[in-house]
């Protein structure tokens, strides 16, 4: 069995290493995990959903965007396994994957899997949102449902 | 349907610079290697180019020499240029040059790819931050800093759902070993075994070390011509057949609507719908495996098997071997060959339609090149002889 990676992007003092680079529309999405709640970009008009957020409704052009609560529970689509020092602070293996979210299953969000083992990460496994402080910002990582 | 636009150019030269780990030459130095070559192969002089296209051209993360660099450096005076990273991928390039030459922007275009990644080492992730591209930014804060991460996600969805194996993506690997060792320039060339493959270090699950392309130097260039200039080559003309170029699902390497294929399930059924000729037709395929899976996604898309059947289609490899139903990156192709970023597929598809491969298909009429993966995909249809 593998060690469990819980949170790849730390190192050992707690210096965030996590490169988080927010683009004029997306602050809301790394920073919403201040209260403990996950937010995905939302349409004012019609109400659905939309990742990464736009300044346009993909659904019905709507100009209007508000971040909307989530509850952060989702279903692991596709992962891997990473075994290569690609980036400094990440130390392999560790896990990334795109999770799918529980209230639109076209929202997939590129994230790490975190809080278990990495030999029991499936396709199909239910997770929920955890987030990292990392500076100004607040990581969405997911762990297995229910999980510690 | 009216004659597609793209059967009025053929392509009348094609030749590569010398390909190595660490040349230490500069990519222009290369380019023009390959660029005097082509010109030469296609039976033309420096003075006959009124067009230019690269790919990525400048201000790319890899590009190894600018369309700019090289125009200035010989002189060239042009009717068209162009080049570009937002185009249907690596032969986006060769697309544009095609459509350039039938709207007689330009009679003979030189097209070029070149990369010096073998010298430059690989493309680090900044962790300085600052003005990320929008695709990368739900990738880097995770660590998935390489397309490895990426594609690997869709080769693990695509086991899952299909049963694909290792070994099967072994045998993308290993027929492009055996294939390499015929091709003099290629940078792998012992034999490898499936053993070999397997217990190589792993990168990213399921990928190893020799699921993934080997970084390389060098240059490949071809000349794309219109047809009626084509007479006085004095290499059999390939005709450009079709062009596939679609970019249908959504342009990201995270948020593609299916997670079992890529941007080439697009490029592949945009080429078949401009062509009377079909995957039976196909003598010899050329297909991108900057990662292995790669190649099994786009023999799926271009429909020489159903979707998921991929694995199954390679198995055992003598289907894809030289010699098969289907030979395939008969010059090695990029995960032995080397990393010459599509344009070494249809170098060997032009040496394979004109007969003069070093691993030569017997009677080859017809070959695809597909190339690119994630959302930078593209595709061409080549045949023998003016049609």
């Amino acid at each position: 069995m593998r060690s469990v990676v819980a949170h790849p992007g730390a190192d050992v003092t707690g210096t965030p290493t996590r490169v988080v680079d927010p683009g004029p529309e997306d602050g809301f999405y790394w920073t919403s995990g201040a209260d403990g709640h996950l937010r995905i970009a939302g349409c004012n008009d019609c109400e659905r959903l939309h990742h990464p957020p736009a300044p346009v409704c993909p659904y019905c052009h709507g100009r209007g965007l508000e971040p909307k609560v989530v509850s952060g529970q989702g279903t692991v689509a596709a992962f891997t396994i990473n075994h290569q020092p690609f980036m400094p602070g990440f130390d392999p293996p560790y896990a990334f994957g795109f999770v799918e979210i529980d209230e639109d299953p076209t929202i997939r969000l590129g994230t790490n899997i975190v809080g278990c083992e990495l030999d029991a990460i499936r396709v199909g496994m239910t997770v929920e949102v955890t987030f990292e402080e990392s500076g100004d910002y607040f990581v969405p990582l997911f762990k297995p449902t229910g999980s510690t | 349907m009216d004659e597609p636009l793209e059967r009025r150019a053929v392509i009348s030269g094609a030749a590569q610079s010398d390909i190595g780990r660490r040349l230490h030459r500069s990519g222009l130095d290369l380019t023009i290697e390959a660029a005097l070559r082509a010109i030469d192969d296609a039976g033309l002089t420096v003075d006959d180019i009124d067009g230019l296209s690269t790919y990525p051209g400048s201000g790319g993360p890899f590009g190894g020499a600018s369309g700019a660099e090289l125009h200035d450096a010989l002189r060239l005076s042009l009717n068209w240029r162009d080049g570009g990273l937002e185009t249907s991928g690596q032969l986006g390039a060769v697309h544009k040059a095609v459509l350039a030459v039938g709207a007689g922007l330009a009679r003979h275009v030189l097209v070029f790819r070149t990369v010096v990644e073998g010298s430059g080492g690989p493309v680090r992730a900044s962790a300085a931050g600052g003005g990320m591209p929008p695709a990368f930014r739900y990738l880097i804060p995770y660590g998935a800093a390489s397309a490895a991460n990426w594609v690997a996600c869709y080769a693990n969805r695509h086991m899952h759902d299909y049963g694909t194996t290792r070994e099967q993506l072994g045998a993308v690997a290993i027929n492009a070993r055996n294939h390499a060792a015929s091709n003099p320039k290629a940078i792998y060339t012992e034999p490898m075994t499936m053993e070999d493959y397997l217990e190589a270090r792993l990168v990213s699950e399921p990928f190893g070390l020799y699921d993934c392309d080997v970084p390389c130097d060098g240059s490949t260039a071809v000349v794309v011509s219109h047809r009626d200039h084509a007479g006085d080559a004095p290499e059999v003309p390939i005709q450009v057949n079709a062009l596939g170029t679609a970019h249908r699902g959504r342009p990201s390497w995270d948020q593609f609507d299916d997670l079992t294929t890529m941007g080439m399930r697009d490029s592949a059924a945009s080429l078949w719908e401009r062509t009377e000729l079909t995957p039976e037709d196909v003598d010899t395929a050329q297909l991108y495996d900057g990662f292995s899976w790669l190649t099994l996604a786009w023999i799926e898309a271009m429909g020489f098997c159903q979707r998921g059947e991929g694995g199954p289609f390679v198995e055992d490899g003598t289907r894809i071997a030289h010699g098969g139903a289907l030979p395939l990156n008969t010059w090695g192709g990029q995960l032995s060959g080397g990393r010459l970023h599509g344009f070494g597929f249809l170098h060997e598809a032009v040496m394979q339609l004109r007969g003069q491969a070093h691993l030569q298909v017997e009677d080859a009429e017809v070959a695809v090149v597909g190339a690119g993966g994630g959302p930078e995909c593209g595709a061409l249809l080549l045949t023998r002889g003016l049609t």
